[in-house]
Order: structure tokens, then sequence, then C-alpha cells
């Protein structure tokens, strides 16, 4: 039953408003920024560029992605995610499947998930990890990346309680069959839990593709910074001591359409994924959190 | 069949189960190096740590960096930073959420429900480092667009929003609020979709108007999850948001907005303090596990949440 009373039409009307304002300003400050990339030089240092190109020039993009530094960092982001990804999901199956068991069927399963869940709940923090990646020589390489956060334990716990509600039956069936746990997994768990595994997937890529601190502190040398890492340099940090240019190089990366083009390339991939994103998300984080 | 049926079973199990064991074995090694074995090495905390020197050699100093977490007046200065700084996060990324999923709850036009919903969600996905880079530029007191906008609307002098410590706070807790309201309003809008529609059948027969279904079907129906919300957020008290405050602060701000982890990342690995700035997070780490293992069993008890 709609209400059509005068008071209710009016708040439609205001509340309808601030709804768009809100979910503008969400994305205004990317607007912003993509105006001022796609700016020349000149308006854009003299701030007159709000949300529209002012002397519309691709000047900026071309000049980021002919940088030798941006492509290389750009290209070890792409080889971070795709290993980071990989490896969460070998290991999130592997995990998964045992410990969606019951502790009936499964002894000790109940000892692996508290050895597994302690590590939520405490850390040994920031120090002694440094170290430790340190002393394992994994400083500079792609594993010292990769390794310390393939294990995702809130991931494996949304996985686990998807694979519990896949019909006992289907498990039964296939062990009947003959099939050991590894067929099992690989031929019914995997294949009907696709859209779990998408969206944990995407959002481990979201992880890797953001993620900034752990390539600043492992990695003594700029030229195996992801992306991130380097924007964060560059942008946020401002320290060109690091990057080991030359001061006309410095110059052309501290102009502010350049700044705003890095900027919104390192948003590009986020963007792109968004919409498979949105799809799933909503039903993965309610997956799992909900049981009857 | 006189056999006892136990001991076959537990056999059985062994044969039947050593796939699973093994699955687990990638996982569990992971876990002991990347997890426990820091965890191990956090009895750094009690020395005065020098990495040539390593964990045998490292003379032993008891308590006293601890005492000196303390007995220092920024230390002090930076835990009470990050209280007040969670807390504002926390109380505000609740109310923004909460009320947000009210306003869209009285959208009837679907599609229009669905465009502000793929709008608001976005900058969750962004990384601070992106956001970071773009308020700066937006922020900036040189004719970033922000400061000409407030000077153009109420004709005042720029706000110095990264510069200025109570500014700052403001400016963190508003630029949090503004990236995950929308993410949160997700939860929210999962209780909504669980109300029984013959509820608001009923309160229309008995002559109430939306703001009266609102008020006594809607938010009530809302106030579980919230309490649930609110209580697990205790768990984060002493989580102020490093991926956020290191991307916007500086030193001009540290008096009011340095926080914890930022202070362990200064500390120990500008500065090179290994011993200090261990203690420090393993103090945060203590208090944390203290404080989500109490959240857990409180939200049990209030509102039976259980995470598995």
């Amino acid at each position: 039953m709609v209400d059509r009373s005068y008071g209710y039409r009016l708040f439609t009307a205001v509340n309808t408003i601030l709804l768009l304002t809100l979910s503008i300003g969400c994305v205004l400050p990317l607007v912003h920024i993509l105006a001022v990339a796609l700016s020349g030089k000149s308006a854009a240092t003299a701030n007159l560029v709000y949300l529209w190109p002012v002397d519309f020039t691709l000047e900026a993009f071309a000049k980021t992605l002919s940088n030798d530094k941006f492509s290389h960092s750009l290209f070890i982001s792409v080889q971070r995610t795709l290993l980071g990804t990989g490896a969460f999901l070998v290991i999130a199956a592997l995990t998964a499947y045992p410990l969606s068991k019951e502790s009936r069927s499964f002894k000790g399963r109940g000892l692996y998930a508290w050895f597994f869940v302690f590590t939520m709940l405490f850390s040994g923090g920031l120090v002694p990890s440094y170290i430790l990646v340190m002393r394992l020589g994994l400083n500079n390489s792609l594993w010292a990346l990769v390794l310390p956060v393939a294990v995702e334990v809130w991931s494996i716990i949304l996985l686990l309680n998807f694979f519990r509600n896949i019909p006992k039956e289907l498990e039964e069936a296939s062990l009947i069959d003959g099939a050991g746990h590894f067929t099992t997994m690989l031929r019914i768990y995997l294949p009907l839990s696709l859209p779990a595994l998408a969206t944990l997937s995407l959002f481990t890529m979201v992880f890797h593709w953001n993620e900034w601190f752990m390539g600043m502190i492992y990695n003594t040398n700029s030229d195996n910074y992801p992306l991130a890492t380097l924007l964060q340099t560059i942008i946020v940090q401002q320290d060109f001591t690091k990057l080991a240019m030359n001061p006309e190089a410095v110059e052309d990366i501290t102009n502010r359409t350049v700044k705003a083009a890095q900027i919104f390339i390192g948003a590009v991939p986020i963007l792109l994924v968004y919409p498979f994103l949105q799809r799933f998300f909503v039903k993965g984080i309610v997956l799992g959190a909900v049981k009857e | 069949m006189e056999k006892s049926p136990a001991e076959p079973k537990i056999r059985w199990n062994l044969q039947r189960n050593w796939p699973l064991h093994f699955m687990l074995i990638p996982a569990v090694l992971l876990t002991i190096v990347f997890a426990y074995l820091p965890m191990a090495g956090a009895v750094m905390a009690f020395q005065d740590f020098k990495p040539w020197l390593g964990f045998g050699d490292s003379p032993w100093v008891g308590l006293k960096n601890f005492q000196k977490l303390f007995g220092q007046e920024d230390s002090v200065q930076v835990m009470w930073n990050t209280l007040i700084i969670a807390f504002s996060k926390i109380v505000a990324g609740l109310i923004a959420p909460f009320a947000f999923a009210l306003m869209l709850n009285e959208v009837r036009n679907s599609l229009f429900k669905r465009s502000v919903q793929t709008l608001v969600y976005l900058p969750h996905f962004l990384s601070w480092v992106v956001l970071g880079g773009i308020l700066i530029d937006m922020l900036s007191t040189e004719g970033g667009m922000i400061n000409k906008l407030t000077g153009w609307l109420f004709g005042i002098e720029p706000i110095f929003f990264l510069g200025d410590g109570d500014w700052f706070r403001f400016t963190v807790v508003v630029s949090h609020v503004w990236k995950e309201f929308g993410f949160g309003t997700i939860v929210f809008l999962a209780s909504l979709a669980g109300i029984n529609p013959a509820l608001y059948e009923a309160a229309v027969t008995d002559g109430a108007n939306r703001w009266k279904q609102t008020l006594y079907i809607t938010i009530p129906a809302m106030l579980p999850i919230t309490i649930v919300l609110a209580t697990l957020a205790l768990g984060s008290i002493l989580n102020a948001g490093f991926d956020q405050i290191f991307n916007l602060y500086n030193s001009l701000v540290y008096d009011k907005g340095d926080i914890i982890d930022t202070y362990v990342y200064r500390t120990a690995l500008v500065n090179g303090n290994m011993g200090f700035g261990t203690a420090v997070g393993l103090f945060k780490s203590a208090i944390g596990f203290l404080l989500i293992v109490a959240a857990y069993r409180l939200a049990y008890q209030f509102a039976n949440y259980r995470i598995f």
C-alpha cells in the first residue's frame, strides 16, 4: 500500500535528492582526478579543472605509460596478483574441504580449526614478521608479497560454510562409487562452489592489487615495487631518493596531470572487475554469515 | 560379531581420512612459518634487540620496553589518539550505513535503488593509496577543489585539512565514513530483506503511516544486527586504520594523528628501535586479543551470533 499523503511525498522528494547527492559524491573524486589527468598542464596547475577536462589532451597518460619505471611496476603488480590469487585458490580449496567435514567423521578437525582461527585473533606484530621475511631471504622477491598472506583464514571459513551447504548425499554417492577425497573435492565440491570461488578470488585480486605496505618494507630495491607501492612513493610520500631517477624524469612524473593519470591507472583494474564483483559480493558476504 | 565396534572404526577413520590430513599440510606449514614463528619472535619485546646480534645474543631487558611505553609522553599520546580516532570511526561508521539503509528502504524504483547501490559500494574497493593521492590533491590549501568550494559557499579562508591536528582527525573520520558507509549498508539491507511483509500489512490495517512503520517495524528489525556489529567493533578499538592514516598524515599532525600502528612502523623500521617497536605491537595484539574474545562472547550471549 502506497502512502500518498503530502508529507510522505515531500519526504520522497528530499530522500531521492539526498540519495542522489550522496551516491554522486562517492564517485566525484574519481571523476575529478580523471578530468585533471585529461587536461592540459597549465590549466591543471592553475586549478581550473573541476569535473570536466580543460584543453583536452592524452599527453599525461602517454607520458605515464611510456615511463619504464611505471610500466615495470605495473607488470610486477600483474604478476603478483596472478600468483597471489592462484596461491590463495589452491590453499583455500585444500584447507576448506577437510575443515568442512564434521568432527565425527574427521578426527582432529576441531584442533585444526582452532589452529587457524587463533591466527585471526592474535599476531606477533609487524616487527617479528618483518625480521622473519628478511631472515628467510624472501626480500626483493615476489614470494614475500604472496606467501605470508596465502592462508586467508576468513575466506577459508566462508568457503567451508559454502561447502557445508552442498548436500551430503552427493559426497556419499561419490564415495560409494569409489572416489577418494581428492576426486570428490575436485569433481563435486569445487564445480558446485564456482560462485563462491569466483567471489573470493575477486576479493583476493583486489587485495593484492591494492596492497602497498608489504611491497614497501620487503623491497629494498625500488625496481621490485608493485604499482601500489610505486604510487605511494611518488604521490603520497613524494620521496624520490628511493627511486634513483634523474631530476628531469622526476620533474616529468610530478606534474599534476601526470600524477592524476598515475592515480587513475592505479584504480582502473578495480573499476574493470567491479561490475563482476558487485554481482557476486552481496551474495558472497551473506553466504557463510547466515545459517539455518 | 563379538568384536568391539570402536577399534575398527578408528582405523577405518584414519584409512579413509589420511587425504584430509594431507590436504591440510600446505596451509599448516605456511601458518606455522608466517603466523606462529612471528608470535615466538615477539620475545624481542623483552630484549634490547639488535639485528646483528639476533635473538640469542641481544641483551634481555625485562619489562623496560613496556615501562617506556607507559612512561613516554609521545607513546601515551599515541594510545589516546588511537582510541579517539577508532571510537569516532566506529560510532560514525555505524550510524551512517544505518541511516542510509533506512533511506534506501523507502525507494520504490528498483532501477534507481540498484544504481545508487552500485555507486556507493565503489569506494570500498579503492585503496588508500589511490584515495590518499586524490584527497591530498582535493584538500590542498592551494586551490584544492574542496577548499575552493567551502570558500565559495561560506566565504572562509582555506582550511588546513591535513596540516592541523583537529582538522586531521575530522578528515580521517569523514573520509573513512565516506569510503565505507555504502559497503556497510549491505548487512543492514540483508536484515531488512528478512522482514515479514505481513507485519507491514498488519500495521497499515491498524492505521500506521510510513513513519510509524519505520519506527515500530523496520528499526526494531535492524537492532539485533546493529548490536552485533557494535559489539564486534569493540574488538577493533585499537585499529584506527593504518593504511588510511599512513597515506594521509605528515609530521605536522603527529601529535593528534599518530596511531599505534604508524608509531610502531616509525620507531621500529625507520628509527631501528626494534625491541621497543615489538613491545608496542605486542601490547596492542594482546589487548586486541582479549577484546575480540570478550566481544564474541558478548555477541554470542546477547544476539546468539557465531561465526562458525
